[in-house]
């Protein structure tokens, strides 16, 4: 079952276009990371989700609703934590996720949600008193009150410390085991790699690869990189094809075994050594440099 | 949920965060009384008719900074930290937030009044007209929903909330220089007479003099300077909900 679908979606701020043509869909269950860098139309396009924005052009269906035209409706069934916190300083955790469950007609348990982000022991501490990464932790339990079907996570950790990060990704790897659709947006590579099941990159406001981290613009299927170097004078016969990098030499190639067969048996015939040799598959942080930096480059 | 359950419920968590931050709640209401005693002393060394003046003048002062001015800055603060675009994410419907908002703020002006008539009443020897107890409540019903209205229309002007007590302080405090709030018009030219007549601060004042005035007869009810704060009401609702922007501007 889909719990999100997009269509050639576009949207434009003046002149600048901020979504051009832009396809994606989710499965109901599955946490789905959209990935970018700064500027590349990840918040534009959560946001028209969300029902915050109107689209320009393009079709968009989130848990089978328009967002543009059935935003009330879909309130009541989506959470969402957007990337800056919108709570009374002045309340205390308890008040505000019980302030915001009264919003919907099949709230969650307001100590169950306080508990499952880890703030059962702050519950009667007022907003304003919690330190950053608590705050935030607020903000998911205030998207969790109304028990919602599919969860949007604008950039949850930007800015966490690194334990913070771990924590919360925890907790929403939780989220994912209660069978929530999580819909998120990072520019961190790891963190879509940690939590996703999919991940779509997004570029000047376009989809350029999908797949699932490990697979994602055919990092599995793709060529193997090899890289050494050789003591000094040492020359490699043109007949291998590699590229001379200031380090040394680099050659890539779908055949990792027989290249390195071939090329040790070089070596040991011409008594050489190949210097910290080193055989890798591209990362996907390769991946995502090499497709974003493309679609900027165009 | 029924609409009004929401929004009284809504109103009671405004309530509540509001009481929380204690040294704005105290100063909202101290800062009208400091200005009654000002007046009195300034501008009359304690005549009599400076209190019977001050008392009515002080309670039109009072509703309109805890309507008008209040709501205006708060709903914009709210905005740029992201709270009214957070709410606007719920299902909760949009009126239910913004008339929980007015409802509040009248709620703070009612309570306002009390207090400035109570010190009218104790230290200027100034009585409270219980006889017009109706021409009182219709007055500043009208006056205080007139005033929200205006309050959240000039938010949707305001761009963001470092952009607000200007905006706020340039609409309004020009308007209690003229319109028989700050000190009595009499001897002031024609035409600032004339221009104080447009706008509603002017009517609720004349209202409120007139009503704490024991030698005018009648219900102490003006159908035009009630009409015409009403008219203001209706114009600010209508450009409130057309322009209410959930985000800021920068």
């Amino acid at each position: 079952m889909t719990a999100i679908e997009v269509h050639g979606l576009r949207k434009s701020y003046g002149a600048l276009e901020a979504v051009r043509g832009l396809d994606l869909d989710v499965q109901r269950g599955e946490v789905f990371a959209l990935l970018g860098p700064n500027g590349a139309g990840k918040t534009t396009t959560v946001e028209i989700l969300e029902g915050y924005r109107d689209r320009d052009a393009g079709d968009a269906a989130v848990l089978g609703l328009d967002p543009a035209r059935q935003a009330r409706a879909l309130r009541e069934r989506i959470g969402i934590v957007l990337q800056s916190t919108g709570v009374s300083p002045y309340l205390t955790i308890r008040e505000t996720v019980a302030m915001f469950a009264g919003y919907y007609p099949h709230p969650r348990d307001v100590d169950e949600v306080i508990g499952l982000v880890g703030l059962g022991e702050q519950a009667d501490r007022r907003i304003g008193k919690l330190s950053g990464g608590q705050r935030r932790r607020v903000d998911l339990a205030v998207a969790l009150a109304g028990d919602p079907e599919l969860l949007f996570l604008d950039e949850p950790t930007t800015g966490f410390d690194p334990s913070a990060r771990r924590a919360a990704w925890d907790v929403i790897r939780d989220l994912a085991g209660l069978g929530k659709t999580v819909f998120l947006t990072t520019h961190y590579m790891d963190e879509a790699q940690a939590l996703a099941d999919r991940v779509a990159i997004i570029s000047a406001g376009q989809i350029v690869a999908r797949g699932t981290p490990d697979t994602l613009g055919a990092r599995d299927a793709g060529a193997s990189r090899i890289r050494f170097a050789l003591p000094d004078g040492g020359e490699l016969p043109d007949r291998f094809g590699a590229e001379r990098t200031p380090a040394g030499y680099q050659l890539e190639t779908p055949e990792p075994t027989r290249v390195l067969h071939d090329l040790t048996t070089w070596a040991l015939s011409a008594d050489t050594e190949l210097r910290a040799l080193e055989v890798s598959r591209p990362s996907l942080e390769d991946v995502y440099l090499a497709l974003t930096g493309e679609a900027e480059a165009a | 949920m029924s609409g009004i359950g929401l929004t009284m419920r809504q109103v009671r968590y405004e309530n509540r965060a509001f009481w929380r931050n204690p040294a704005a709640a105290f100063f909202t209401f101290v800062f009208p009384l400091l200005f009654m005693v000002i007046f009195n002393v300034v501008f009359a060394n304690g005549s009599p008719d400076a209190g019977r003046f001050f008392t009515p003048s002080i309670i039109v002062f009072g509703v309109v900074t805890a309507t008008y001015t209040n709501l205006a800055m708060t709903v914009t603060v709210a905005r740029d930290d992201g709270i009214l675009k957070r709410i606007h994410g719920t299902p909760l419907p949009a009126v239910s937030y913004l008339v929980a908002r007015m409802i509040h703020a009248a709620l703070i002006a009612l309570v306002l009044v009390v207090i400035v008539a109570a010190f009218g009443a104790l230290a200027y020897d100034v009585p409270v007209p219980w006889d017009r107890l109706p021409a009182l409540a219709i007055t500043l019903i009208v006056a205080a929903a007139t005033f929200c209205a205006l309050g959240l229309a000039i938010a949707a002007v305001i761009p963001n909330a470092d952009a607000a007590p200007a905006i706020v302080n340039a609409t309004i405090l020009p308007l209690f220089f003229i319109s028989n709030v700050f000190f009595p018009l009499q001897n002031a030219p024609k035409w600032i007479d004339v221009i104080s007549t447009v706008f509603p601060v002017r009517h609720f004042a004349d209202s409120m003099l007139r009503i704490y005035d024991p030698t005018v007869t009648g219900s102490g009810v003006s159908p035009t300077d009630v009409g015409v704060m009403a008219l203001w009401g209706v114009i600010g609702l209508v450009l409130a909900l057309r322009f209410f922007s959930w985000e800021p501007r920068r």
